[in-house]
């Protein structure tokens, strides 16, 4: 279990309080944008420095470990690919900061490549993919990776309505069991796809919510979100 | 207590590159200042060479940049056959050492040269290039290309969709991305300019046409080698310095900080494509100004290449791996400041290009002098000083594609545990791989014709491949001189090309 | 034929496994003695021939740089002997007490008296204008001067030939000097770094004449065959350039000094001189001069500076050298 314990970030004049625990499945974290939700990813991932509070996941403090040594998978905006390097040697990187990878790492590799449905393309450099082929390769880094946290710091936005829920559905059937925490600003992706809703408005990341729980009854930050008059 | 370690590693290479730096500029002055006895000070004649100075060094920059924009636009917007042997020959220039391009700028504008030679023929009056402006037209001669090559750079950086946004907005693409762009890179580029004829010594000397030529490196030499009195040496070598940071200081101030925003690099496309005469006039100036003089090098040398004696061939290979050595060096230690960046590196990026090499080579002198035979460690420290001088070019190339590296993959790379050497050589190396190669190639090229330290270091057994060129002429041997003069432009050219070649080779987006 | 070179290879061999005992001379000199062209590499085997030493050059740039570089290397220099000083700079070498008698006396061939117990002269020449054959010459520096005719030369602050015409201005004008430098600014194309610049650019034909020595002709005219170069006769009479050689008195070579100095001035060494160094020997080899030497111009009044009166003048000179061609 992820737990964030008395979160503080502080930000110029912005600040953010996160106080909640996150089980495992798919949580998606929504709430007017500017809110701070990358933000809040960000110190989940270990490029934000936090005023206080401590991060741990199950029972270990990880507040103050490097970005690499949490057991944490990440999804970038964009550039999740390096373009100078092949669709296999970007999955590879996922297996460790070297190139060199051992034979039964390979096969990893090219089960993953297989598994988000990139066969063949291999050895292509990601300009030669489309954008969805692009975050299916990604995908395939995070399942090599195979580290029980992912963040999603919406990573299908410049994908089109057709293929980003298609990407949803895959990550949605690949990471199943692990603790997914998704990033996005249109909420039929989380109804989608999200077990449960964290709402991050005014300052505070609310403690998850069952996701057909929150739709059903949204609470008046959520309804002032999607538009709906009080 | 661990991170910090790290830490503390992962930065000394930095460390190291700016304690050589500092070490090769101002500790190389305190060293000579150490030597001095109490001379005379700094005479009315050393200032009249300090304005003197001054005023060459800012008519350089601002004719080279002046007539780099046009051809830079010219070169950023058309495309045609051999434009990127264009851009190769206009690195030649700035490659070649002083006395080739010298004697190459005579051969045309000279009493005898080609220029007067048909005025004379049309019953036109002879032109002198002897003077303040044949000063200057030499230091055009060298720094257009750069000038050319630093505000194409510019140029290339425009996103393609600015183009797109502003063509569909049918506004000025002068006015709401040229300017701009130009207000951000032309600074720069007059810094640059600025700085390289700021320590002018040869060129002043030759075509300045006397005494009142006299810029603060020659009256450094001056000092040095006919006074003998090092303490106005230090002096003048402080006030250089302090040219030269002021005008750095200068310079910053008036650059706007907020860069062009990111494309995805697709090829520009552009709709507005000005008038063709116009810029077939700026590249067929540029050409013609920078090639005739390139040209009659060749034809002066081609004779004497068949006429020289083995110690030439022997100190080209000399001169090859002396380049080829500080070419490696001067890119190590650029990335390394580069990975750090910061006002520090844009400090040390700017002083060996103030510095003066006479003193630098002095100061060197005095400290190895008491230790070891300068002989035996002519040509380390040669490739040491090479680099260091060279870097300043190697960090403006570098740094740009660097921190963009480190924008777009930093978080990336942090998250896969890329570091050291595997952020290097996964990710910021291929990244930075053109710029690199242009920075290797450059270090090379300037290694080559340089003829500084090497000259108070060198027996025969070291000489480099200018040092014997010089030595040649020095012998009655004029021919053979200007075929070593070929020679060293080839090879300089040569080495550029491979270099920059390799690093587009296979180049990915 | 065969056999002798054989044997040159055979001692040749000896030489070099007998090196790691052999004593070395350090002989610091200006380039262009070193070069392959220069005096050096043939004087450094007809010395090793009898000395049984090694005889090492260590080039030290222009003539003008030499003394700067020993100041700079002191009483810790290497050198056992520098080579190539001229009686301009003499001056100033004695004043850093480096250097010590060189105990040679030898009966030389030069057109003044010489007397300096420190400094032993190699060879000497001629300063003068030299043009193309064909052209009008000119026949004084006050002619030039009131001439239209272009000139090259070189800086007294870097380069020796400079320094000689600062001295022989003054040594044919006195307090008239600065006058006759005025008269001649609009005749003086540029001043050049050193030789090899302003004679580099007298051959591309960017003046009708160029600063340099009298001998000059005499490289076109016995290494090129060819005789389109001549000399300037002045009627003031030509400042001579006397290159000096002396001992330093740190050495620990003094014996091998001592007979490089006296070898200096033997047939050996002197009949190396004219064709390498493009000089007049200080002292004629029995086989007398090469063929040329006898077509080259010989001044009538032959003008020199003591090494005392040239040090005393130098900084005033250089002054109205600098004024006048500031203007």
């Amino acid at each position: 279990m992820l737990t964030l314990d008395g979160l503080r970030i502080f930000l110029g004049a912005f600040q953010l309080r996160a106080d909640l625990r996150v089980e495992p499945g798919i949580t998606a974290i929504i709430g007017p944008s500017g809110g701070g939700k990358s933000t809040l990813l960000s110190a989940l991932a270990g490029f934000q420095t936090l005023a206080a509070g401590r991060i741990s996941w199950e029972g270990q403090d990880i507040t103050a470990a490097a970005p690499h040594a949490r057991p944490i998978s990440m999804l970038f905006q964009d550039n999740n690919l390096f373009p100078h390097l092949s669709i296999s040697q970007n999955v590879g990187l996922g297996l460790g900061p070297n190139l060199r990878l051992a034979g039964s790492d390979k096969d990893k590799v090219a089960e993953a490549i297989r598994a988000v449905g990139l066969d063949g393309m291999a050895d292509r450099n990601p300009g030669a993919l489309s954008g969805g082929q692009q975050s299916r390769a990604a995908l395939a880094r995070v399942l090599v990776a195979h580290r029980p946290i992912v963040l999603l710091d919406e990573p299908f936005a410049a994908l089109g309505p057709g293929l980003k829920a298609e990407m949803l559905d895959l990550t949605r059937e690949k990471l199943s069991g692990r603790t997914v925490l998704m990033v996005t600003h249109d909420p039929s992706d989380a109804r989608q796809v999200a077990d449960q809703v964290i709402l991050l408005a005014d300052n505070v990341a609310a403690t998850p919510v069952d996701t057909k729980e929150m739709f059903a009854n949204p609470p008046d930050a959520l309804r002032a979100y999607l538009g709906q008059a009080g | 207590m661990a991170r910090g370690l790290v830490a503390v590693i992962n930065r000394l290479p930095a460390w190291l590159a700016m304690a050589l730096v500092l070490g090769l500029t101002f500790g190389t002055l305190a060293a000579v200042a150490a030597r001095a006895e109490l001379g005379r000070g700094v005479s009315s004649a050393d200032w009249a060479a300090v304005r003197f100075t001054i005023t060459q060094a800012i008519a350089s920059a601002l004719i080279s940049v002046a007539l780099a924009v046009p051809a830079a636009r010219a070169l950023a917007r058309r495309s045609f056959r051999g434009r990127r042997a264009l851009i190769t020959l206009m690195g030649a220039p700035f490659l070649l050492p002083v006395i080739v391009a010298v004697l190459g700028l005579l051969a045309v504008f000279g009493r005898g040269g080609v220029l007067n030679g048909a005025l004379a023929a049309l019953g036109f009056p002879q032109i002198s290039i002897y003077g303040f402006w044949g000063v200057v037209l030499a230091h055009v001669f060298f720094n257009l290309p750069l000038a050319v090559r630093l505000i194409l750079q510019g140029w290339q950086a425009i996103p393609a969709e600015r183009f797109r946004l502003t063509a569909s907005l049918n506004g000025s693409v002068f006015r709401l991305l040229e300017v701009p762009m130009l207000a951000r890179v032309v600074p720069g580029a007059l810094l640059v300019v600025f700085l390289i004829c700021l320590t002018s010594f040869a060129v002043a000397l030759t075509l300045g046409g006397g005494p009142r030529a006299t810029t603060v490196e020659l009256a450094i030499y001056q000092a040095i080698q006919f006074d003998f009195d090092l303490g106005r040496a230090a002096l003048l070598a402080c006030i250089q310095f302090a040219l030269g940071l002021s005008a750095a200081f200068v310079a910053w101030q008036v650059t706007p900080s907020q860069g062009m925003g990111r494309g995805l690099d697709r090829i520009v496309q552009r709709w507005d494509k000005g008038s063709v005469g116009f810029d077939a006039l700026a590249l067929t100036f540029a050409t013609v100004f920078l090639a005739l003089p390139l040209l009659m090098v060749l034809l002066r040398g081609a004779p004497g290449l068949f006429d020289m004696p083995n110690a030439v061939w022997a100190a080209a290979g000399r001169s090859v791996i002396v380049a080829v050595a500080s070419a490696v060096l001067c890119v190590a230690l650029a990335l390394a400041l580069a990975m750090r960046g910061g006002v520090a590196v844009s400090v040390v990026g700017v002083l060996p290009l103030a510095a003066s090499g006479l003193v630098m080579g002095t100061g060197l002198f005095v400290l190895v002098y008491p230790f070891v035979s300068p002989r035996s460690v002519a040509l380390p420290v040669t490739v040491l000083v090479n680099a260091a001088l060279a870097l300043p070019f190697a960090v403006r190339a570098i740094a740009p594609a660097v921190a963009d590296a480190k924008r777009d993959y930093g978080r990336l790379s942090a998250s896969l545990g890329l570091r050291g050497w595997d952020l290097l050589r996964i990710v910021v190396i291929p990244r930075a791989r053109r710029p690199l190669g242009f920075a290797a190639g450059l270090a090379a090229a300037l290694s080559m014709g340089d003829l500084g330290v090497i000259t108070l270091f060198a027996g025969d057994a070291q000489e480099t491949l200018p040092l014997t060129m010089y030595r040649l002429m020095g012998s009655y041997q004029m021919e053979a001189a200007a075929g070593a003069g070929l020679l060293l432009l080839a090879l300089s050219l040569a080495l550029f090309w491979l270099c920059d070649q390799g690093g587009r080779r296979d180049a990915d987006t | 034929m065969k056999t002798t070179y054989s044997i040159g290879v055979a001692a040749a061999l000896c030489a070099t496994s007998a090196l790691a005992e052999t004593p070395v001379l350090n002989v610091m000199t200006y380039d262009s003695f070193v070069s392959d062209w220069g005096p050096g590499p043939a004087v450094e085997a007809a010395f090793e021939e009898v000395c049984g030493c090694d005889l090492v050059f260590t080039g030290a740039g222009d003539g003008a740089a030499l003394l700067a570089r020993l100041q700079l290397e002191g009483k810790g220099t290497e050198a056992d002997i520098v080579l190539g000083l001229d009686t301009n700079l003499t001056a100033a070498a004695r004043e850093t007490g480096l250097f010590a008698p060189h105990g040679v006396s030898a009966d030389l061939d030069l057109p003044i008296a010489w007397d300096d117990p420190e400094f032993l002269p190699f060879d000497w020449g001629y300063f003068a204008f030299v043009g193309n054959a064909g052209e009008d010459a000119v026949t004084s520096l006050r002619a030039l001067a009131e001439s239209d005719t272009k000139i090259l030369i070189q800086d007294p602050r870097s380069s020796t030939p400079g320094l000689g015409l600062l001295m022989w201005v003054k040594a044919a004008y006195g307090d008239d000097a600065a006058g006759v430098w005025a008269d001649l600014a609009d005749n003086i194309v540029t001043v050049t770094p050193g030789w090899s610049e302003a004679y580099g650019l007298f051959l591309e034909g960017e003046a009708d004449a160029v600063l340099s020595y009298t001998t000059s002709p005499a490289y076109h005219l016995i290494a090129e065959e060819d005789d389109s170069k001549v000399t300037w006769a002045f009627d003031e009479g030509h400042y001579m350039q006397v290159e000096v050689a002396g001992k330093l008195a740190g050495t620990d070579q003094s014996e091998l000094a001592d007979q490089f100095l006296a070898f200096m001035v033997s047939d050996g060494f002197q009949s190396i001189i004219p064709t390498t160094n493009w000089m007049y020997p200080a002292k004629v080899p029995a086989d007398g001069l090469p063929d040329g030497f006898d077509t080259l111009v010989t001044p009538e009044t032959a003008l020199l500076l003591s090494a005392d009166d040239a040090a005393a003048a130098r900084d005033a000179a250089l002054e109205e050298w600098r004024a006048a061609l500031s203007q």
